[in-house]
């Protein structure tokens, strides 16, 4: 099964494979997944006052309130020691737990899970940080509020697939691309990234996946920069978009580079030191560009120009190898 | 880690405008090389720097960068201010090194982007290098 094998990775690679539902347990906060608005009584309330408020709500426990104050919790275990002792004309006040476990509201539902497992509770006051009561939380809101928050962002995902793989196949034709194209002026670095920042905007708008336009991006944005810095005239910057690729080109008349194998060299950098106090020209540019795309073809002549292209697979749609040239 | 636990173990403060202070940020970076910063992040990263220019929100924005500490005191100039607030990149600055910020956060339990290997290319081979003693 796919799962086990997911999780023999990870274990082989010396951590424990992290759930969807175990992250959500410390991105949500109790506050969102509480019973707001609990049901409450005071300390004057009489035992057999309390079998009712438990029958009729469903509940089996409820925070004790005095003058508004948190002062205890009483619970059914608490009303069933009253009857068999047939005690129950005493006061809630009495017989509640004074010593009450609570969490915060804006901490995360982890806190509660702690909680819960620590002292065998089946419900926890919630309180804000000024201690005022806001909500009461089982480990029925928690399963019920992992549960809703998994169907959320399941929808989001599929809202996410369909728009992302349907873009191309509204539009029917024998080779369907789509193909942005941004100037690039030389040595214009105030403006330098405004070409990357749009690219990145119209993959986001065309549904891509996160993590691949963030890889487009970074590399759009270097070739970008080499663009500014180093061409005569500036250059082309080219995204073309097909349904299972993403190409970015960048393109300019001169001047070229003199030694292609030099220039994706780690470290190699031509930049003069304007650039550098920017926090560019470290000669890291071509090899971030290589180590986002799938595949990287650089190709230059002295006089004539440079030509670099960038291919980035859709998820899943990956054919050959990855190969740097 | 919130953005409002950052600021206080940095003793820093906000310089840009309409900064929610609850978002939050898993990892952090320190860096003046923007290459870096763009090579060895992730999405949700910290970054921390003592650049101020506007590419620095420029690589920011490519990267996913979700907040930006000036360290050393800096402030960033107008247009680094207008992009940021545009783009909506917190900025955050402290008085403190790039060092100790990035020191101060990783003690605070804020994990780095990760651990990179030597680059072969740059490193000398350990078992063919002369041993200390004879130069």
């Amino acid at each position: 099964m796919a799962d086990s094998a997911k999780e023999e990775q990870a274990v082989s690679a010396g951590r424990p494979p992290v759930t969807k539902s175990q992250e959500l347990v410390y991105e949500l906060k109790i506050g969102e997944i509480m019973t707001r608005d609990p049901v409450v009584v005071g300390p004057e309330c009489l035992m057999s006052e309390l079998k009712e408020i438990l029958r009729i709500r469903r509940i089996s426990g409820v925070p004790v309130l005095d003058k508004g104050a948190l002062v205890g919790i009483i619970s059914i275990e608490d009303l069933i020691v009253a009857l068999a002792q047939g005690d129950t004309s005493a006061r809630v006040g009495e017989k509640m737990t004074r010593q009450v476990q609570t969490v915060f509201a804006d901490e995360s539902v982890i806190q509660a899970v702690t909680k819960f497992a620590r002292y065998g509770y089946g419900r926890l006051p919630v309180v804000d940080r000024s201690g005022r009561l806001v909500g009461i939380v089982t480990q029925g809101d928690i399963v019920r509020g992992l549960l809703r928050q998994l169907d959320v962002q399941w929808q989001e995902e599929e809202i996410h697939r369909y728009r992302a793989s349907h873009i191309f196949e509204d539009i029917e034709s024998d080779q369907t691309g789509l193909v942005l194209r941004y100037k690039v002026a030389a040595r214009d670095f105030v403006r330098g990234g405004e070409a990357s920042s749009k690219l990145k905007k119209a993959l986001e708008r065309l549904g891509g996946e996160p993590q691949l336009v963030r890889r487009v991006a970074v590399a759009a944005y270097e070739a970008e920069t080499n663009l500014i810095i180093h061409t005569d005239a500036g250059g082309d910057l080219i995204a073309e978009v097909q349904p299972d690729r993403i190409r970015v080109v960048a393109l300019d008349t001169g001047p070229g580079i003199p030694d292609v194998e030099m220039a994706l060299r780690p470290g190699f950098s031509t930049a003069p030191d304007w650039i550098r106090e920017l926090g560019f020209g470290a000669g890291m540019g071509l090899n971030n560009i290589k180590t986002c795309a799938d595949e990287m073809r650089l190709e230059s002549r002295v006089g004539v120009g440079t030509r670099l292209e960038a291919v980035f697979y859709l998820p899943g749609k990956r054919e050959g190898k990855k190969e740097a040239v | 880690m919130t953005l409002e636990e950052v600021l206080r173990i940095i003793e820093g403060r906000v310089v840009s405008r309409n900064v929610d202070l609850a978002s939050t940020v898993a990892m952090a970076c320190g860096a003046d090389l923007m290459s870096d910063v763009l090579a060895f992040t992730h999405a949700g990263t910290l970054l921390l720097t003592g650049l101020t220019n506007p590419q620095v929100i420029r690589t920011a924005e490519m990267a996913g960068i979700k907040a930006i500490v000036f360290v050393r005191g800096k402030h960033p100039p107008r247009e680094t201010l207008t992009l940021a607030e545009e783009k909506g990149i917190p900025l955050l600055a402290t008085r403190y090194t790039l060092y100790e910020a990035c020191g101060r956060l990783y003690s605070a339990g804020l994990p780095s982007c990760g651990v990179f290997n030597l680059l072969q290319d740059d490193w000398p081979d350990m078992g063919a290098a002369p041993s200390p003693g004879n130069s």
